[in-house]
């Protein structure tokens, strides 16, 4: 029988220490799998948050060896199992319970975003025409599964504890889902640049990196959201036309 | 103890997956004041995990298609025990409910002309499933969740209700605990809905998450609300079924959709060697027809492939236990082989099958593109449950309405690939408006502070408890047996053994115990949860032994044909009699009315 050593955070609030346990391995398995069978068979209050087991529902997020995971898809056969794999909770967001931190700043971050916005139906039918090449590009960012490991490794939130100023990478995705939406007639860059802090990010890409749904986070979602961001606010042309015109212009239409 | 929280709704709903949002949107949308309380976090409910699509007859692909050809679908699919009025309303409101998402956000696959692209499901006579690759049921909570959280709806997150509390014969509100915490709170409300989802974690292999424990069917079930159908289990044809970590993980029903074909170990097509007579004359007769279906060709008709869910789990079932099977005890599911007919195969299903793709390359290693997936039934959804009016989705209690998986009659004895999701927003809207009606003409009712106080010191004892058994293991056992002697193929002998066998268990469960504190304790919430197991165990065990037939998603080895006269006019129904055990009778199926009947039969041609 192959075993493996896990050590686990354990602890309430700032007080914690790694518990160590051993756990039987079977082939395939995931992390989250030895957390459930040290969970049922030596430490039944080990907390932690689970639901789908597939990669779907974002539910699992921890830190595996130091390094922003979902521990339903992480697999043990690509660990180094010679040592003891560590599995802490995220560090940028409260703690709460061993494994289990407090993610409702992401839900209330949510909240400031301006809703979804949609231009009068212009089908015959009632309803809209969209073509799949406009729809493929928001679908990349509609696959996020909010396990806000983005937010954990961005060092604006871990390091700097933004919170109040900058929304992190989760909320980038979001807002270009929105603003990139065909349908969407919104405008959310003076929002992006004055409430949700997006000038904070200076694109190091850490975001993208551990996002286990592939996101291009920074490149398709960001750095799009600051090039519109300084069109409306920084191009002198639009400011220009702006002061002539009664509507204005630069954040009348959306490119 | 004795301490609690109140909090004061018109109407609550009990579950944040597609049904429980959607019902607190249309309820909060007429104006009354709505709590939301779920068991995870907002937006993680098993909706995520649909994949497949949403079946509306918009007729996009097929403009053959209608709402007469979708009910009529529903309940040959059914097998006839549906709520004939409940597939209707379904089949008439599913499209503007689709309407209404895209309003929202929501952002389908489209046509070529612009418009939303509808695929094959089985059981579905026409391109019917609105659909985002294979991630669909993620769009539609992602949709509801963010148009819900600008409604003035407050969410409990990580919230578990207890007990629901009555005054008189009425509902009125809610005993609930966070998780975080373990403190209880009081909702009083004028109306409840529950839309809990299903039991599958009765079962050891499964597709549902620790969710799944039933705990809208036992809340019910305890207030006084009939259950109905609960032997008819759907056991999807395809789970994965290694690595064994993975076992039960869904395949979604796409994969077949999209020209996915099912091989035995001798490499034989074996779905073509047992084609029901129902549906004889929908089903291709070979290869190429099949082909040409799963590809658009009108003409054609659908591969058996896309037989229903309850008839091809079986046909695999026989496979691998003719020793016809894969290593891993399942069969061979191929997309790959579409590359003889397709130029760029492999980028197609990276795009239709996105996270298919990724689910099997990252847990098993296995790119799809180039070899076949092995797979096997897995415990997927709960066809019975709550009974409920059609139009109201109020269950017999009055005040307490249930809709989503965790109420019954839409699909009888086997659901359809594709009606859930509909089934969640279509029944959702219409739970939400009703309550909220209900809430307008009702107020609150009176809730006994010292039985809030018992109810809780109830939740609470196997924490008190100084010793006694781990409910981990309690549950592991439960899950065993219902799987071996209440799944997908049953015989009467065998499912005594397992009530026997539940009530047993009941006792340790009465007696288990468990360390720790009332803080994020997993252990407690499964001491919980593992009473609502048991009644939903005993609530299937009970109604698969009344029903001696053999009938979508319910099979009996001891009685393995069709009952044409007698059980197809029956639900099995179960509650609880007057000295608290649970009985169990039949409620004779209303007549078709004529109308309808006309539909069914011109479709059956």
């Amino acid at each position: 029988m192959n075993e493996a050593r896990f050590q686990i955070w354990r602890g309430t609030g700032d007080k914690g220490h790694f518990d160590e346990h051993v756990a039987r391995i079977d082939e395939g398995m995931v992390v989250l799998d030895a957390v459930h069978q040290i969970q049922a068979e030596q430490a039944p209050d080990l907390a932690c948050r689970w639901n789908c087991k597939a990669g779907k529902c974002g539910s699992c997020s921890a830190e595996i060896n130091g390094v922003p995971k979902l521990m339903c898809m992480t697999r043990l056969d690509q660990l180094d199992l010679t040592k003891p794999v560590t599995v802490e909770p995220m560090k940028a967001f409260p703690h709460i319970r061993d494994l289990v931190v407090d993610v409702s700043w992401n839900y209330r971050a949510k909240m400031k975003v301006r809703k979804f916005k949609p231009r009068p139906p212009d089908a015959a039918d009632g309803t809209w025409r969209m073509d799949q090449k406009d729809v493929d590009r928001v679908q990349e960012f509609r696959k996020c599964i909010e396990c806000f490991l983005c937010q954990d490794v961005c060092h604006v939130l871990r390091e700097h504890d933004k919170h109040e100023e900058f929304v992190g990478p989760r909320l980038m995705v979001y807002t270009a889902a929105l603003e990139m939406h065909p349908l969407d007639v919104e405008d959310r860059r003076g929002d992006l640049k004055h409430e949700h802090g997006i000038g904070f990010c200076n694109i190091t890409k850490c975001c993208t990196n551990v996002c286990p749904e592939g996101i291009t986070i920074t490149d398709n979602a960001i750095i799009p959201l600051k090039e519109r961001v300084v069109d409306k606010f920084y191009d002198p042309l639009g400011k220009l036309l702006s002061i002539f015109s009664s509507a204005d212009v630069s954040t009348g239409s959306k490119p | 103890m004795g301490q609690y929280e109140k909090f004061e709704f018109d109407v609550l709903v009990v579950g944040a997956g597609g049904a429980g949002l959607r019902a607190a949107i249309e309820a909060a949308a007429s104006g009354v004041s709505v709590g939301l309380i779920c068991k995870s976090l907002l937006g993680k409910a098993h909706t995520v995990m649909a994949e497949g699509g949403m079946a509306a007859a918009i007729g996009n692909v097929d403009d053959r298609d209608n709402w007469q050809v979708h009910f009529a679908d529903t309940m040959r699919g059914g097998q006839y025990l549906n709520n004939h009025r409940m597939a209707q309303l379904h089949a008439q409101e599913a499209p503007d409910r689709v309407r209404e998402l895209e309003e929202w956000g929501a952002i389908f696959d489209r046509t070529r002309d612009g418009r939303i692209l509808q695929r094959n499901f089985g059981g579905h006579k026409f391109p019917r499933l609105a659909h985002v690759g294979d991630r669909t049921g993620l769009e539609l909570i992602r949709t509801l969740q963010d148009h819900g959280i600008h409604q003035g709806i407050e969410v409990h997150m990580e919230h578990t209700v207890s007990s629901l509390i009555k005054d008189g014969d009425r509902v009125v509100g809610a005993l609930a605990y966070d998780r975080e915490r373990g403190r209880f709170k009081l909702f009083s409300a004028k109306a409840v809905i529950l839309a809990t989802g299903g039991t599958g974690r009765a079962f050891k292999i499964t597709s549902n998450s620790w969710e799944y424990t039933g705990d809208g069917h036992s809340l019910a079930y305890n207030a006084g609300a009939d259950l109905i159908d609960m032997e008819c289990i759907q056991f999807h044809p395809t789970g994965m079924v290694w690595p064994l970590s993975v076992r039960g993980i869904l395949v979604t029903e796409g994969v077949r959709g999209e020209g996915g074909i099912l091989r035995n170990s001798e490499g034989r097509r074996f779905m073509f060697d047992d084609i029901p007579d129902l549906y004889k004359h929908q089903t291709a007769d070979n290869v190429e027809e099949g082909w040409r279906y799963t590809q658009g060709d009108k003409e054609a008709r659908r591969p058996p492939e896309l037989l229903t869910r309850d008839h091809v789990a079986r046909c695999i079932m026989r496979e691998v236990r003719d020793g016809r099977g894969s290593p891993h005890g399942g069969v061979y599911l191929d997309i790959a082989w579409i590359k003889e007919r397709m130029a760029n195969a492999e980028e197609h299903i990276r795009r239709k099958l996105p996270s298919m793709y990724h689910q099997f390359k990252q847990l098993a290693n296995v790119d799809i593109t180039a070899e076949a997936m092995e797979v096997g039934p897995t415990t997927h959804y709960t066809m019975g449950g709550i009974k409920v009016d059609a139009e109201s989705q109020m269950s017999a209690v009055p005040g307490l309405f249930a809709c989503g998986e965790c109420a019954a009659g839409l699909h009888g004895a086997n659901r359809l690939g594709g009606n859930s999701l509909s089934d969640l927003v279509v029944f959702g809207k219409r739970a939400g408006e009703y309550a909220a009606r209900f809430a307008a003409e009702n107020g609150h009712g009176g809730i006994d502070d010292s039985l809030v106080e018992e109810l809780s010191r109830q939740a609470l004892a196997p924490l008190e408890r100084e010793s006694g058994e781990q409910p981990y293991a309690i549950q592991a056992e439960l899950q065993e047996h219902m799987q071996d002697l209440v799944g997908i193929v049953r015989r009467e002998d065998e499912m005594l053994r397992a009530l026997e066998i539940i009530t047993g268990l009941k006792e340790r469960a009465d007696n288990a115990s468990v360390p720790g504190n009332r803080e994020y304790n997993p252990g407690w919430h499964t001491a919980v949860d593992l009473q609502s197991l048991l009644t939903v165990s005993q609530a299937i065990a009970l109604s698969a032994i009344e029903r001696k037939e053999s009938r979508g998603g319910h099979f009996r080895d001891d009685y393995p044909d069709k009952d044409p006269g007698h059980f197809a006019k029956v639900n099995v129904r179960v509650r609880k009699g007057a000295d608290g055990n649970m009985e169990v009778d039949q409620l004779p199926i209303p007549p078709i009315p004529g109308d309808l009947q006309q539909i069914i039969d011109t479709e059956s041609r």
